[in-house]
């Protein structure tokens, strides 16, 4: 039963042979995700509550947030997903080129995410004195609201800055990958790591899907415009 | 059970290359990805820390022994018993027989080579050390005062002590408990011997998969439970603080969500050895196979359904409690089920009292109990009698301690001839396994006592009429710690000077008892190919030794 064949490259030796590999990884994967789910869903759940309890505040919180700008990267991460699959595809069809290609793709685009992220929402939130901790200044026109909207900034950067950390390591696992693909690690019969490191890309695209709509557009900012 | 035939009597151990001999070495313990090996390391560290654990628990009961505290200043108390809880619970129980028992056999049980995932299992060992090394450092750095519960807003607004080094150390440890449940997961799901379908597993494996979804499950929400507190401590921006508008109920509903299944992480891999032990030692297969197995994974669907009932006092609406009261009875039910299979597994089986068979006798008696008083604390009305008492402390130590503990006991002394490839002295272990009988019940039969006349738990003080039955838990502990020293010393003695085990010294049933004893690294020189059903001990006539 053992396998007596020369091992193909980046077969590991607990295993009866590729496609129990292959199956293990990517059940692993899904397992992982389901461990993210409920670990974005206790945030989620304790956001939620807090939402239901303050509305009025969270409302004020929401709308000093940068809405162009989430829009913006909400599009270029559903974009970082098409660029993700379309990388698997080709080492699935067992074009290099393109594998590197579409790697490179998925990391500008994810790099820019965070760039948009942090120089444009983050720092400007900062100068205007909205986190929490850091000289957060509560503004008297705000009225008896104002004294939660430092917990709606509190979840608003505990949530998207726990979105960025699993941005900054997708980066990490896609320069791992880039590496490889361009070494010619993968083809069509090989290519595992691309397929589960994608199912994490994808479930990092999904969470910024729910976030943004509950960060950013609360409080009916389009119809009547809120206050 | 296999075809494999290995010529098992051949070679001695001393020349045979096994997982111990193959390399040495300190490197090689450290950066090793055999699962038996790490199954090792973690019984070394989880040990240590059960015996850490065990002092702060030891110094309690001395300090009890007189009504105004003998020992210690109240202060010290109050980070006596919570230090006691975080490391038992945290860093002994939730890892005890999964990250030991479970990572050596597994992969034996199934006929795999090692877990789906080698260098993850190593990586989650190395993440607990790191975890245990904070809340290590939180105890040196003056301990913590909250209670293991953490419950807001003293922990987040008013306790002046290590809180955040603590509760780093069980967020960081909870992605170990996390990915050894993924790594379980994956194995039991794609690792099997040809022929071992579902249903031919042994139940110890369909405990440890129950206990694994609750892993992945229950896990992060603790994670970013105590990650909100940590915020709320450093920030005071009103998550949890009432006086700011925060919900400190809230933490115990996300707190309890996580905790109370956390218990079935504790009790479920214990009810997988029972079925282990009693089925070898009263020789006969287990009654109601099917029963068993679904029980597990009931136990598991509703543990996560039944967080309420550690609310019932704390305003929440009367209409919840009655659900979570009713829903905490349903797990009454796969409880019993396993408990009256075990039951009718030993009834006319041809049964040995040898030591690993003491220990699951014992946690037959003290798991009922423990179960039982389980319900009178699910119940609403006399559940406000007995809330914050003695009564639960001796409940879940009748569960955690007299199941848990002894389960694990009984699953050490049972694979540790596996694990070693040798004997222990038997006498002793008996002789050790009546110790630990006698020591639990005398210190926590008291307490129900002592509860049920109305003592609050965490007090460093208690009214004079109090003192027997107090002095008799005391004198019970120092029995109980006894009884715990003495399986480590003869344990380690037998390392070096036990006589050599046979490959299946009980004559058990498993895939894991025809191979080697201490088996090979790759455990299997040819993957078995399995045809029958577990624990078939009525066909075959196993000879011992």
């Amino acid at each position: 039963m053992a396998v007596q064949q020369p091992h193909p490259p980046g077969f590991a030796h607990q295993f009866e042979d590729m496609q129990q590999q292959r199956e293990a990884g990517s059940l692993g994967m899904w397992v992982f995700l389901l461990t993210e789910l409920m670990f974005f869903g206790g945030l989620f759940a304790s956001y939620i509550i807090y939402r239901a309890l303050y509305l009025p505040s969270f409302e004020i919180g929401s709308h000093l947030l940068e809405v162009e700008f989430g829009a913006l990267n909400t599009a270029v991460l559903i974009g970082s997903s098409l660029t993700m699959a379309l990388a698997i595809r080709s080492a699935q069809v067992g074009r290099r080129g393109a594998q590197v290609g579409f790697l490179m793709a998925t990391m500008i685009l994810g790099a820019a995410f965070l760039f948009f992220k942090f120089t444009f929402e983050w720092h400007h939130d900062y100068i205007e004195h909205l986190v929490p901790g850091f000289g957060f200044v509560i503004r008297p026109e705000w009225g008896a609201a104002g004294a939660h909207v430092p917990l709606f900034f509190c979840f608003y950067f505990f949530m998207t800055g726990l979105h960025a950390l699993h941005m900054i390591i997708g980066l990490g696992i896609l320069t791992v990958l880039s590496v490889m693909a361009h070494r010619g690690r993968f083809n069509p019969a090989y290519y595992s790591p691309l397929e589960v490191s994608g199912l994490y890309w994808h479930f990092v695209d999904i969470v910024w899907i729910f976030l943004f709509p509950l960060l950013y557009l609360i409080g009916g900012r389009y119809i009547g415009g809120g206050h | 059970m296999s075809t494999a035939t290995l010529d098992l009597h051949e070679v001695p151990t001393g020349s045979r290359v096994n997982y111990l001999n193959a390399q040495y070495g300190v490197k090689s313990w450290l950066l090793t990805t055999d699962h038996k090996r790490i199954a090792l390391l973690y019984l070394a560290s989880i040990t240590l820390m059960f015996f850490v654990g065990g002092f702060f628990a030891v110094l309690m009961r001395l300090h009890l022994i007189e009504p105004q505290g003998a020992l210690v200043q109240p202060e010290t108390y109050n980070k006596l018993f919570t230090m006691h809880g975080v490391i038992m619970v945290f860093f002994f129980l939730v890892p005890s027989i999964p990250a030991t028992l479970g990572n050596f056999l597994v992969p034996m049980m199934i006929g795999a080579r090692d877990l789906a995932f080698p260098k993850l299992n190593l990586l989650s060992w190395y993440i607990y050390i790191i975890g245990a090394i904070f809340t290590l450092y939180a105890v040196i750095s003056g301990g913590v005062d909250t209670g293991w519960t953490f419950y807001t807003p003293y922990s987040s607004s008013f306790s002046h002590t290590s809180v955040i080094p603590t509760a780093l150390g069980v967020f960081i440890t909870g992605f170990s408990s996390i990915l050894t449940g993924l790594n379980f997961v994956v194995t039991i799901h794609k690792m099997r011997a040809p022929g071992l379908t579902w249903f031919r597993l042994p139940l110890f494996i369909w405990a440890i998969y129950a206990t694994s979804i609750i892993f992945i499950l229950g896990t992060p929400v603790i994670a970013i439970t105590l990650f909100l507190l940590g915020l709320e401590r450093l920030l005071h921006i009103g998550i949890f603080d009432p006086a700011i508008g925060g919900d400190p109920i809230l933490f115990q509903h996300l707190f309890w969500f996580y905790s109370h299944p956390a218990v079935y992480i504790m009790i479920l891999p214990g009810m997988g050895v029972m079925s282990e032990l009693i089925t070898c030692f009263s020789r006969k297969r287990i009654f109601g196979y099917g029963f068993v197995a679904f029980s597990s994974l009931a136990i598991a669907f509703i543990s996560f359904l039944v967080w309420g009932h550690h609310m019932f006092v704390t305003g929440q609406s009367i209409y919840a409690g009655l659900i979570f009261s009713v829903l905490s009875f349903m797990v009454a039910i796969p409880s019993a089920v396993k408990v009256f299979n075990w039951t009718a597994t030993l009834y006319k089986g041809s049964i040995s009292y040898d030591a690993p068979m003491l220990y699951a006798l014992g946690f037959i008696g003290l798991f009922t109990m423990g179960g039982l008083t389980g319900l009178f604390l699910a119940s609403l009305a006399t559940d406000v009698h007995l809330n914050g008492t003695y009564f639960i402390v001796a409940h879940f130590h009748y569960i955690m301690v007299g199941g848990a503990v002894m389960a694990y006991l009984g699953g050490i002394h049972f694979w540790w001839p596996k694990i070693t490839g040798r004997l222990y002295p038997d006498g002793w272990a008996r002789f050790a396994a009546l110790v630990i009988f006698v020591g639990f019940n005398l210190t926590f039969f008291p307490q129900f006592m002592l509860g049920y006349l109305g003592m609050p738990r965490r007090y460093a003080v208690y009214p004079a009429e109090f003192q027997v039955l107090n002095v008799m838990s005391s004198a019970g502990a120092s029995i109980l710690g006894i009884g715990y020293l003495i399986p480590l010393i003869y344990l380690t003695w037998s390392m070096r000077y036990g006589p050599t085990a046979g490959p299946n010294p009980w004559g058990a049933k498993g895939l894991e008892w025809q191979t080697p004893s201490p088996p090979p690294t790759e455990n299997f020189e040819e993957i078995p190919v399995v045809t029958e059903e577990a624990y078939d001990y009525a066909h075959t006539t196993v000879t011992r030794g």
